[in-house]
């Protein structure tokens, strides 16, 4: 590994003075990502700021009923969490779906999000990857890619993001706190994450200056009614395939709210606003879910390797809206 | 600034050559006034100490290195293997203030102040853990190179169930985690065997749970 250097500012303030003012900073939160990627010369730090030690690991409810989840806790700590788990089912589950007991112990709320595609193409330094350099092409489009994205791709990257936190983050509109020496902002989490477009390698809307302090959680009864689903290769410890966190409200048998979010098919957490518009006010039946599922996924773009994620994401999310009208509301 | 390694009376060494940066704030935000001097330093090989199986210990490794790497090339403590050094196998599992974490992607220069329980903090070959036992009698090894890392992950799973953390198997994450056998394997997949020795792993870490009155 490149030699590094490392730094533990004492408050927020120093953590912003050191990232904007020594060359070549980042962020080290559990280190579950950034590290591997250091080892295998994809990021190449000059220093690493340790964000852990800051008061960043609290989980507070805030004056309208929602949740502010610090960046620092630990995603054990954010699933493990009464009110988290009572209020927001979706969120837990999703979080206990990702990685392995060990790296949740390690990993941090504001790394799961700030975390990098595992695209294979990506992570191999003989193949091209405009991620990793602008410019130098995509070698994963043509490529052996079950990984890829179906929705919202380009040319120039077929990379998908791996949170699952994230998914069910987008689901209920959360808003992801940032600072910075100029002040203090929120993102939504829907716009905190990009399409690749022309850019991928830039992952999110995030400044280079800025730090995630939190994740706001609005107050959202419809998200006592949510789930999440995760399809992958083996049944534990392994990135999605095509995942979806869903929330559902029935009323006469028919559909009064529903949110549906997918993971796994695209370069940020996908939002199926199509079939929220389509479904709502509709029959709350199998055959509907599964037309709406199928309308969301007309835009989808398959290729050899990635084309069964069209059907396996329109099957998933019929199957977890059943599920979520079959419970009646029970999470 | 905090350095890494104060609190401990650590001096700078000889060899440890810091860059230092004096920064000035900008002034926008709680605290920090426009031109006030923020000290930032940074450390190339920062001076850490923390508690390894019970003993205080101080090291100065360089910052990228691994508690793995430190453990195995620098203490001469390889009862903890190295497997596929990216997080993927969970042969490096150790606990770190009770709770198992990977030695691969855990750097040394974040455990300041930590207390770190390796395989050899467990048990020895003339008092083993009742885990290590249970292990034996369940034959919950093969080879016995992820054993190690089996052992501290079943000791910090078996922390995380009896503190209520949930699972990806429950049918409703708000309840009470029970201690089922598909409850032990999930939480457990994060220990690959290659051997394929899962029935016994799950067989000797339910025995021993069994044994300690405890979570099943």
């Amino acid at each position: 590994m490149r030699p590094v250097s490392y730094a533990v500012p004492a408050s927020v303030d120093e953590a912003l003075a050191a990232i904007a003012d020594l060359p070549g900073a980042k962020f080290l939160g559990g280190g579950t990502n950034l590290v591997d990627l250091m080892r295998e010369g994809i990021e190449a730090p000059d220093v690493l700021v340790d964000v852990t030690r800051l008061p960043l690991a609290e989980i507070t409810e805030t004056a309208d009923g929602g949740l502010r989840i610090g960046s620092g806790v630990r995603n054990t700590d954010l699933a493990a969490h009464p009110l988290l788990r009572g209020r927001y089912p979706v969120v837990a589950q999703a979080v206990v779906m990702g990685a392995s007991g060990q790296i949740r112990n390690m990993a941090t709320v504001g790394g799961n999000l700030l975390q990098r595609t595992r695209c294979l193409y990506f992570y191999d330094q003989a193949a091209a990857c405009n991620k990793r350099e602008r410019g130098a092409g995509c070698d994963a489009a043509a490529g052996h890619n079950r990984m890829g994205a179906i929705l919202g791709a380009s040319e120039h990257c077929v990379a998908v993001h791996p949170s699952d936190l994230a998914v069910a983050l987008v689901l209920l509109d959360a808003q992801v706190e940032v600072v910075s020496r100029s002040g203090t902002r929120t993102i939504s989490v829907g716009d905190f994450h990009r399409l690749p477009g022309q850019t991928p390698d830039v992952d999110t809307t995030l400044a280079a200056d800025e730090l995630v302090t939190a994740v706001l959680l609005p107050p959202e009864p419809l998200a006592l009614r949510s789930r999440y689903r995760k399809v992958r290769d083996r049944a534990s410890y392994a990135f999605a395939l095509v995942s979806v966190a869903a929330a559902l409200e029935v009323r006469d048998d028919s559909v009064t709210q529903v949110r549906v979010a997918l993971g796994g098919v695209a370069h940020k957490p996908w939002r199926a606003t199509v079939l929220e518009e389509q479904l709502t006010g509709r029959s709350a039946t199998d055959e509907e879910f599964e037309r709406a599922a199928r309308a969301e996924l007309a835009q989808a773009v398959g290729g050899p390797d990635t084309e069964f994620k069209i059907g396996l994401a329109v099957r998933t999310i019929t199957a977890t809206l059943r599920r979520l009208r079959d419970e009646g509301g029970a999470a | 600034m905090r350095e890494a390694g104060k609190g401990a009376g650590a001096e700078p060494r000889e060899d440890d050559v810091p860059d230092l940066a004096t920064l000035s704030g900008a002034g926008l935000v709680s605290g920090l006034r426009k031109g006030d001097a923020v000290t930032v330093q940074s450390r190339t090989t920062p001076a850490v100490s923390f508690t390894l199986n019970g003993a205080p210990i101080e090291v100065a490794v360089e910052a990228g290195v691994s508690l793995l790497d430190l453990l195995r090339e620098r203490l001469d403590l390889t009862g903890t293997k190295k497997g596929c050094n990216q997080g993927a196998c969970g042969v490096c599992t150790v606990l770190v203030d009770g709770r198992r974490v990977l030695g691969c992607l855990t750097l040394v220069a974040q455990l300041d102040a930590r207390e770190v329980t390796t395989i050899e903090g467990v048990g020895t070959p003339e008092q083993p853990h009742d885990l290590q036992r249970a292990f034996i009698g369940a034959d919950g090894f093969q080879c016995g190179y992820c054993t190690s890392g089996q052992i501290c992950s079943a000791l910090g799973m078996l922390r995380e169930l009896a503190d209520g953390v949930p699972s990806a198997v429950a049918e409703h994450v708000a309840a009470q985690p029970g201690s089922s056998e598909l409850e032990m394997r999930e939480r457990m997949s994060g220990n690959l065997c290659r051997c394929g020795a899962y029935n016994g792993i799950v067989d000797a870490i339910a025995a021993y749970a069994d044994a300690a009155g405890g979570h099943r």
